[in-house]
């Protein structure tokens, strides 16, 4: 039973990559091909599809789209939150437990039913159309995330620590940031990793508040596949690639995901 | 109950050791006689959770074997052993009640409910648990939690012997003496072989009959408290045991008189030579210094209160000699002269005692 | 535990949370509960009209059906993919260079945009050109996800095991590590068999990490979009219509604002309670 047991996750994980290896396979082969043939892997082997996203701007402008908000939210988020969660893991004040609460409920919130009033409130402020929205927007979820938790992280930071470089003499921001910080840096890790997480793979929102300008590649993908009548190896191919920034993501932060997921909040 | 034998046992961690320091123990032969209650003392690291380890089966020796009442137990698992172990922190059961805790091993045997009613009962009587039978095993305060792992063990009639790894970690200090005199009392009341493993010399030589001395992978020494006290075989063991440890100093043989610093520092015990050893030292303890009208030149340096006593920090040179001097009594006030008592003044050769 | 200091001031801190999760959610919250007590013939002309969208969807059969649908498929999620994640982690190398290697390959699903995994599975499970397709019509079935409601729901339920049991796997790979080896070691001790073991040591342990594992993977599945519609559109017919997916239809499809809104609050307000009623259950027999 010892030597077998490594056959589950194997199974697991094999079972995990045959969607992908399935699009990879057709990202590589002409649309002829997927609907005339049924092969394993591509007779005709082709670039054609990558090279179409590489140099069509309306493809990988989508790309540029994409990570742009992402970026921007996951700074945002982290960033505001960071503050918060100090104040909710130090501090004592009013209404402190209820709004702890209302924040994590942010997170219960379906987003179907936000996506009409997104379209209204963000054109209402002009900024329909824009990366800065899906940013924003993205906040509704996010800081909450992030604000829970950076709250864990910090509560396992004793309060002498805070303490001793008062009696030392720092001024308040100077600690925060040259002592503080340092100290739960795998916090700030985890938390902008599942801020980034979040923001990259959600898609109604993000569509609903964009149309030509801030675009994500997620729109642009489903344009193709309803109007040009499922030219599916382009599909296939602008697919396998939002998968790269995913991964990238992932293997740069392997470590603290383990350090991080036992750490933390978890 | 058993004998417990270990034989040309060594254990690296390493799976290629190359150097000496690769094994975290080094080649040893021990005897645990049969129904002792031992205490295995040195500093961190010293290979004593190894050792305990490999006897409780938790752990394969890289070398030697393991042998209870001469039957080879090396490739034996734990639970097929009869040993028992308590750990640094509380192992408990937190779903189950104490007296589920209690039963668990035997109910793993396969014992009929009749009969581990009377023993879990029993046990729970020795160790004060019996009001707590129905409570849940989470709810119970650190030491209680210790109690119900030391049950655990005590509950099997057939235990070889029971394996403490620095059991009062976690117990707040003033229950600590209770605890530990509860294991004493237990030990004299059922007999079993008691091993014990710490790094707190007061428990050591408070419990044991016979403490085992490691440094460094090694067993440095093996005696009652007393033989530790009064005849360190190896400078660690002076300087670990006694508060303040024992002082070493520097030594040269002028023929066959030691000298430190070229004062001749007479003792009692026959000294052969150099015997090609690279270190000499004397090893005195602070307890067996004293003022005296001529011997060695000191200077005062400073004086602690220790309670009973005071301990004298003293300066000869760049080398420090620690002196203990009855409470309240008038000490010298700049500079003074010391001698070693000559019952006591031991030579030490590359840190092992001369003899 | 830290102990807090009162001060008045921290709000300031928390200003900049509440100014931004505020404008996302409160405003648009209020225009959603003022469309829903109201009725609008268009030209920005409104008129009050109490609890009437309330009860329209309350009594709407549409509404019933895909709260049914959604029950549903939430309830066979939890089912498969929470025993199944902690079978995993069980299973799971716990040190080597293995356990990153895992850890990584585990994790590639979840960092996958929605609608990518919904194509995905689309070209994967279709019957002609996909690869699932064609294994399970080879096995004698007649399997067509875009035509037969089963298949369709087979297929969703599939992608979604797919796409977040890795999730649950992490959480709970990560609950396990923090085990002690002293309690296996006494475990082994004790003379205890593997599910024993599990059952008494393992899983209370994992207790946290379970919790919120489920919670979030009911939240989530709950409230489920883009998948299920990239993959199925919704159907075939009304088959796997969930809650957002008929949400969005009423909402930005067919442009009544009050139903939607009205049905909106109410999803929102499940959503709430359920999670409330789960968090309350599983911390209840922690305490117990």
């Amino acid at each position: 039973m010892r030597k077998v047991i490594w056959l589950a996750p194997t199974i697991y994980i094999l079972f995990l990559m045959l969607p992908i290896y399935w699009l990879l396979n057709m990202s590589f082969k002409t649309t002829n091909e997927i609907l005339s043939a049924f092969t394993l892997w591509p007779q005709d082997f082709t670039l054609d599809n990558y090279a179409k996203i590489f140099t069509d701007p309306t493809w990988y402008t989508g790309y540029f789209n994409s990570l742009t908000y992402v970026i921007m939210n996951t700074s945002i988020s982290v960033t505001v939150a960071l503050p918060a969660a100090y104040a909710f893991s130090r501090y004592r004040f009013l209404g402190d437990k209820h709004m702890f609460f209302w924040l994590l409920t942010n997170r219960m919130a379906p987003p179907a039913v936000f996506a009409l009033p997104f379209f209204q409130l963000y054109s209402a402020v002009n900024l329909f159309d824009t990366h800065i929205a899906v940013a924003l927007a993205h906040c509704l979820f996010n800081i909450p995330l992030a604000v829970w938790i950076l709250e864990g992280f910090m509560s396992g930071v004793p309060k002498e620590l805070d303490e001793t470089a008062y009696v030392d003499g720092y001024p308040f921001w100077r600690f925060f940031l040259r002592i503080f910080l340092p100290t739960i840096a795998a916090g700030i890790g985890v938390a902008a990793f599942f801020c980034f997480m979040f923001s990259w793979v959600e898609l109604l929102l993000a569509k609903t508040l964009t149309s030509v300008a801030a675009k994500p590649i997620a729109a642009t993908m489903t344009r193709t596949a309803s109007t040009a009548g499922y030219e599916l190896g382009l599909l296939a191919a602008a697919g396998s690639l939002t998968i790269v920034p995913g991964a990238f993501v992932i293997y740069f932060v392997r470590n603290y995901i383990a350090k991080g997921f036992a750490l933390g909040r978890v | 109950m058993a004998r417990i034998s270990l034989q040309n046992l060594r254990h690296s961690y390493l799976a290629a050791p190359k150097t000496e320091a690769d094994w975290a123990l080094k080649r040893m032969d021990m005897d645990w006689s049969d129904g002792g209650a031992y205490a295995l003392l040195g500093p961190s690291g010293c290979g004593k959770t190894t050792l305990l380890s490999i006897i409780s089966g938790l752990l394969m020796p890289s070398e030697g074997r393991v042998l209870f009442d001469g039957k080879d137990v090396t490739d034996v698992p734990p639970d097929r052993r009869n040993i028992a172990q308590v750990f640094q922190f509380p192992v408990v059961y937190d779903t189950m009640t104490v007296y589920d805790n209690l039963a668990f091993p035997l109910r793993n045997r396969g014992m009929a409910e009749t009969d581990l009613d009377t023993k879990v009962r029993e046990i729970a009587a020795m160790l004060d648990l019996d009001d707590m039978l129905k409570k849940r095993a989470a709810g119970l305060t650190a030491d209680g939690k210790q109690k119900i792992s030391l049950g655990r063990g005590l509950v099997r009639s057939d235990v070889n012997a029971i394996l403490f790894d620095e059991p009062l970690t976690v117990i707040d200090p003033h229950l600590k003496w209770v605890l530990r005199s509860k294991l004493k009392e237990l030990h004299q009341r059922i007999g079993t072989t008691m091993i014990y493993v710490t790094h707190d010399q007061t428990e050591a030589l408070t419990f044991a009959d016979q403490v085992v001395v490691m440094h460094e992978g090694t067993v440095v020494q093996i005696g009652t408290p007393v033989d530790l006290f009064e005849r360190p075989k190896h400078t660690f063991v002076g300087h670990f045991i006694g508060s303040p440890g024992m002082n070493v100093l520097p030594c040269t043989l002028d023929g066959a008189t030691p000298c430190f610093d070229g004062i001749p520092v007479p003792t009692k015990f026959p000294v052969h030579g150099n015997g090609g050893a690279e270190r000499l030292e004397i090893g005195i303890r602070p307890e067996f210094v004293s003022f005296a009208e001529n011997g060695i030149p000191v200077q005062i340096v400073r004086s602690s209160d220790a309670g009973h006593y005071q301990i004298v920090d003293l300066r000869h040179g760049e080398h420090v000699i620690k002196l203990l001097a009855p409470e309240g009594a008038a000490l010298p006030t700049d500079t003074a002269h010391v001698r070693f008592d000559p019952a006591y003044t031991r030579i030490y050769a590359d840190g092992w005692m001369m003899e | 535990m830290i102990n807090k200091t009162a001060y008045p001031k921290a709000w300031l801190f928390v200003l900049p949370v509440v100014v931004l999760v505020a404008f996302n959610a409160v405003m648009p919250l209020m225009t959603v509960v003022n469309y829903s007590v109201q009725e609008t013939f268009g030209n920005n002309v409104f008129f009050w009209e109490g609890v009437k969208w309330y009860e329209e969807v309350l009594h709407s059969e549409r509404f019933h059906a895909s709260l049914l649908r959604q029950l549903a498929f939430t309830g066979i999620i939890l089912a498969i993919e929470i025993p199944l994640g902690v079978a995993i982690a069980l299973t799971m190398p716990t040190r080597g260079v293995w356990v990153s290697v895992c850890l990584v390959l585990m994790a590639l699903p979840l960092l996958i945009p929605w609608n990518v995994v919904g194509a995905m599975w689309n070209i994967f499970a279709l019957p002609d050109i996909g690869l699932l397709g064609q294994i399970i019509n080879g096995m004698g079935f007649d399997y067509n996800f875009t035509q037969q409601p089963i298949a369709a729901w087979f297929t969703t339920i599939l992608m979604d095991v797919w796409h977040w049991t890795s999730l649950v796997v992490l959480l709970a790979y990560a609950g396990l590590r923090s085990i002690p080896d002293a309690y296996y070691q006494a475990a082994k001790i004790d003379g205890a068999s593997g599910w024993a073991v599990f059952r008494y040591i393992q899983l209370p342990k994992m207790k946290r990490v379970l919790t919120i594992a489920v919670l979030l993977r009911f939240m989530d599945s709950f409230m489920i979009y883009t998948e299920p519609f990239v993959l199925t559109g919704g159907g075939p017919g009304n088959a796997t219509t969930f809650l957002s997916i008929d949400l969005v239809k009423v909402a930005l499809g067919q442009f009544d604002l009050g139903p939607a809104a009205a049905m909106s609050l109410i999803y929102f307000l499940i959503v709430l309670l359920l999670s409330w009623v789960f968090y309350t259950l599983m911390m209840r027999t922690e305490e117990q």
